[in-house]
């Protein structure tokens, strides 16, 4: 990488008279937006850059140069599922076909509408559940739309007392978010020593203005809550809803879904477990599935399939808006494109593959485990599933956090970049100092992790040695760690504001 | 094994031997039997590249291309090869929400280009780093609204606003509690003596009114701004993202939020998705404004360099405090459009929309010419017009389709009317013959 090119913004490459793009010559006279006057016109002029097309190229194919993704190295983000984006599933998002306007008459979009409620069936099978709306954009969207499902169905019981949900105090932190833009108030359940609900803890919170129970399974410990039968049955029989955070369902995949657990309604993140990329932030997708007798509270517009003619093999897809559903949520049918790719990413694997990745996505993550439990603390010992969690380094390693000066996760982290490696997620959850949840995904090698664990190993050895190096990292990154604090003390958010 | 899976059945047996488990079963004994799956997933056998390329290629088939004239939010704008070629790099695409500054300076970078551009757009001092779409930007607007007010409810929605952004507001009002009101039109524009009666009342967190607005007309804000300040009200204006280039903007109509969808910003139409929702405002509102923010500052070398910042307002910190529950939102859209207004620049901008004009202009006309379709309002509009059918406006648009053109969409709340859009990538020839096509059907 160039480092002399490094940090220029495209505003300070414009020159006056440069243009990158081309437009045809004006074909229809006597038209010009000068008709519509000052009072509807533009006054001021814009920042916007002037720039010639390789300037462009050359400005943000640098920038690449300056990101980490998937493709680049280990990503081993707990929480976040970075598993390998298939490429074939870009190529076929992009066909011409599916770049159609969104008010295209359903008749005229039958492959799109089958594509979709293929995924949805797909998802309902995998999930144990019923039906599938895809609309929802992300996780966090789904866990409001759900949550609006929930909502829906006690007030079409008229049962309107119900405005309480319960969250686990290990949940992520967009569950108690979506609560509360849903107009629920938060309820939160306490962990055990062991990381799971404590369901003595759980009994006394429950009543008549429970409207249901949010959890991740396994938890965000990566630890399956083996009493999940207890407890939908204690939620069910105080009349509320059990909701299921999908972002951790990789590891569960053909082995234990869901529906079969107890849940009533549900999202799954495309970008996690079904490998569409995470694209810097999204976009995503957030499907969201409802067990039978619930359908109808899904947003719309709703996808739904009808038989032509009598004849089972012809069929056609149509747009319905149902009554009973909670309104819309999206623009149209959520983020489609990527709907496209984890149906590629589907038909891939197929029933032989898919719960294979659960798998091995479980025997990755407990042989780090296991491999680096000598230089990091484990907080609960036992076998996990996607993902783990340590708190912080050993002891003996510096890890101590009641001394002042011990290495903390932050400089564990910032040092594995200088390694070529992605930090996992830290400080997450909060029932810990110096938490660092790592998920490795089915997708790395033996010889992937055998490297990270080398080098977990070697950070682990430099704390005790040299606890500077780690405390001043990153040192061989395109840029050194940053000044947060100043950030947010003379915030910039804009190149006008530098 | 797999494609997508590394393992050897040697590696699975010492990473077993490792865990001290003697088979992958084993690593889920903790579940309890009676919750498990014991039969195989009921979903098809995998299948080979060629295989899913076929079946979806197949499925891409099935759609029939249309030329499109239809807008509602979505517009059919050139996208120049140059964006999707960028944002084929997959050190973007296959990253995540920047966390680790160090290794995410590509796309903290762009984000910051991208928040520079659009708050420079609306006239706002900032923007975020992206919603879901113009429908959930403008929701959260209106929540923003109902969070800064702190003891009103009452947020007002202009009627003319499009009937999908309308629809994803009232869903997020009726659960977040918001009392939102719809102001009703007069003459296809927001009724302004209507809105001033409401917000007299001074129980009125905020307004959100719609430019272009879902006829596709052009409405005039003058004073509404002041009435609003007055009033301790706050103005949000939800404008069509490649107007802000030559329409006054937000900031102009002294707005103090601005929202919508920047698909017209170089993302294509693709069946409604993803597209990427904007939300700028002022400086004094950024303790109130959802979502992901990337702020400058230096690094340990004095670098100038960019980070998240502002976390403190986002659910991964405030848990339920928080002013979303937004998390992954549309970031890599930032690309997008950073890249498509850094080829067009001011004077792209300009162009597109003086071609988009003329275009939609010229069809108008030309369907007034038919003799079969009736203005319906006397306002001046942009790329986006309201026209009366004389016939029956479904059968023909249908029939359109059958002959390969999408000719806008019914208007909801007004009979036998469609609402058109053009833009620069259709030619005289496409719509001279759409028109040729039309006077060859009796509908």
């Amino acid at each position: 990488m160039n480092r002399e090119y490094y940090g220029k913004l495209i505003f300070e490459l414009s020159q006056p008279g440069r243009k990158g793009y081309s437009l045809p010559k004006n074909e229809f006279e006597g038209y010009s937006l000068v008709e519509l006057g000052e009072t509807q016109l533009r006054q001021t002029g814009t920042i916007l850059p002037e720039a010639d097309e390789l300037t462009v190229v050359r400005h943000y194919t640098n920038m690449s140069n300056n990101n980490f993704g998937v493709d680049t190295g280990f990503y081993p983000l707990g929480s976040c599922t970075m598993k390998y984006n298939p490429k074939l599933n870009e190529e076929l998002a992009a066909l011409p076909g599916f770049n159609q306007h969104p008010l295209t008459p359903a008749k005229f979009a039958q492959g799109s509408l089958k594509l979709y409620d293929e995924v949805q069936k797909t998802l309902a099978e995998i999930a144990g559940l019923s039906r599938f709306t895809l609309n929802p954009y992300a996780g966090a969207h789904g866990e409001l739309t759900g949550l609006m499902v929930i909502r829906s169905y006690h007030m079409s019981r008229g049962d309107v007392a119900r405005t309480k949900i319960i969250v686990p105090d290990s949940a992520h932190g967009t569950n108690p978010a979506s609560a509360a833009v849903c107009g629920l108030q938060i309820v939160e359940v306490k962990s055990l020593a062991d990381g799971t609900v404590d369901v003595e803890a759980l009994k006394p919170l429950l009543g008549p203005d429970i409207a249901g129970m949010m959890m991740t399974n396994p938890n965000t410990l990566g630890l399956f809550e083996t009493r999940i039968p207890e407890i939908a049955k204690l939620v069910h029989e105080c009349g509320g809803l059990m909701y299921y955070d999908g972002a951790n369902l990789n590891p569960m995949l053909g082995v234990c879904r869901p529906g079969d657990m107890g849940f009533d309604v549900m999202h799954i993140n495309l970008h996690k477990t079904f490998s569409t990329p995470h694209g810097g932030g999204g976009p995503g997708s957030g499907p969201v599935g409802v067990r039978k007798g619930l359908e109808q509270f899904l947003p719309n517009p709703q996808v739904i399939v009808k038989d032509l003619k009598d004849t089972k093999d012809l069929k056609a897809y149509e747009l319905h808006c149902d009554e009973e559903s909670l309104g819309y949520v999206s623009f149209f049918l959520g983020n489609f494109a990527i709907i496209v790719r984890a149906y590629a990413y589907l038909l891939s694997l197929g029933k032989e593959n898919i719960p294979m990745a659960g798998k091995l996505s479980v025997l990755n993550a407990n042989y780090i485990k296991e491999s680096l439990r000598s230089h990091y603390k484990l907080p609960i010992d036992t076998v996990c599933k996607h993902e783990f969690v340590f708190d912080g380094l050993r002891e003996e390693y510096g890890g101590d956090h009641h001394s002042p000066e011990h290495v903390t996760t932050l400089d564990v982290a910032k040092r594995l970049l200088d390694y070529g490696f992605h930090a996992p997620t830290i400080y997450f959850p909060l029932l810990f100092h110096e938490a660092m949840m790592i998920e490795p995904t089915e997708t790395e090698s033996k010889e992937t992790l055998d490297a990270f664990i080398a080098v977990m190993k070697r950070i682990a050895e430099e704390a005790k040695a040299d606890p500077q190096l780690l405390k001043s990292a990153p040192h061989d990154t395109p840029v050194r760690r940053m000044d947060d604090v100043k950030a947010v003390k003379e915030p910039k958010f804009t190149f006008k504001a530098l | 094994m797999f494609k997508y899976f590394p393992h050897t059945a040697d590696d699975v047996q010492q990473m077993l031997d490792v865990i001290g488990v003697r088979t992958l079963d084993d690593l889920y004994a903790e579940i309890p039997e009676e919750i498990k799956l014991h039969r195989e997933l009921d979903i098809p056998s995998e299948k080979s590249e060629i295989e899913v390329r076929r079946i979806i290629q197949g499925l891409a088939a099935m759609n029939k291309p249309l030329v499109c004239f239809a807008g509602a939010g979505s517009y059919d704008h050139y996208t120049p090869s140059v964006v999707p070629f960028l944002a084929s790099r997959s050190e973007f695409s296959t990253s995540y929400t920047p966390y680790q500054a160090e290794i995410s300076q590509g796309t903290l970078q762009y984000i910051f280009e991208y928040q520079t551009m659009m708050a420079d757009l609306t006239g706002m001092d900032i923007s975020n780093a992206s919603m879901y779409d113009g429908s959930t930007a403008t929701a959260e607007a209106m929540m923003m609204c109902m969070a800064a007010a702190q003891k009103r409810n009452r947020v007002l929605i202009s009627q003319t606003i499009q009937p999908a952004v309308m629809a994803v507001c009232k869903t997020y009002a009726k659960f977040h509690g918001v009392d939102l009101v719809c102001v009703p039109e007069k003459n296809g524009v927001m009724d302004k003596e209507a809105a001033r009666e409401l917000i007299e009342k001074d129980d009125v967190a905020g307004l959100i009114v719609a430019q272009p607005n879902r006829y596709g007309l052009i409405e005039d804000f003058t004073g509404l701004a002041d009435l609003c300040h007055e009033h301790k009200a706050l103005l949000a204006v939800n404008t069509m993202a490649s107007a802000l280039a030559v329409l006054k903007s937000p900031g102009e109509w002294g707005a103090d939020i601005a929202c919508g969808d920047a698909q017209s910003l170089g993302i294509p139409v693709g069946y409604g998705g993803p597209y990427i929702g904007y939300l700028c405002t002022k400086e004094a509102l950024v303790r109130k404004m959802p979502g992901r923010l990337v702020g400058a500052t230096t690094d340990a070398d004095g670098r100038r360099t960019f980070v998240l910042t502002m976390q403190a307002r986002e659910q991964h910190i405030r848990r339920e405090k928080a002013t979303s529950n937004i998390c992954t939102a549309q970031g890599f859209m930032c690309l997008y459009v950073a890249a498509y207004l850094s080829l067009m620049g001011p004077e792209g901008m300009k162009e597109v929309n003086e071609l988009s004009y003329a275009s939609a202009h010229y069809l108008h006309d030309e369907l007034l010419k038919t003799g079969r379709f009736e203005e319906v309002f006397d306002g001046s509009f942009l790329n986006e017009f309201t026209l009366r059918y004389k016939g029956d406006a479904k059968a023909l648009r249908m029939a359109l389709a059958e002959e390969g053109y999408l000719l806008g969409a019914p208007t909801l709340f007004c009979d036998g009317c469609l609402t058109i859009a053009s833009t620069e990538q259709r030619s005289r020839q496409e719509i001279d013959e759409l028109i040729r096509q039309l006077n060859n059907l009796t509908i």
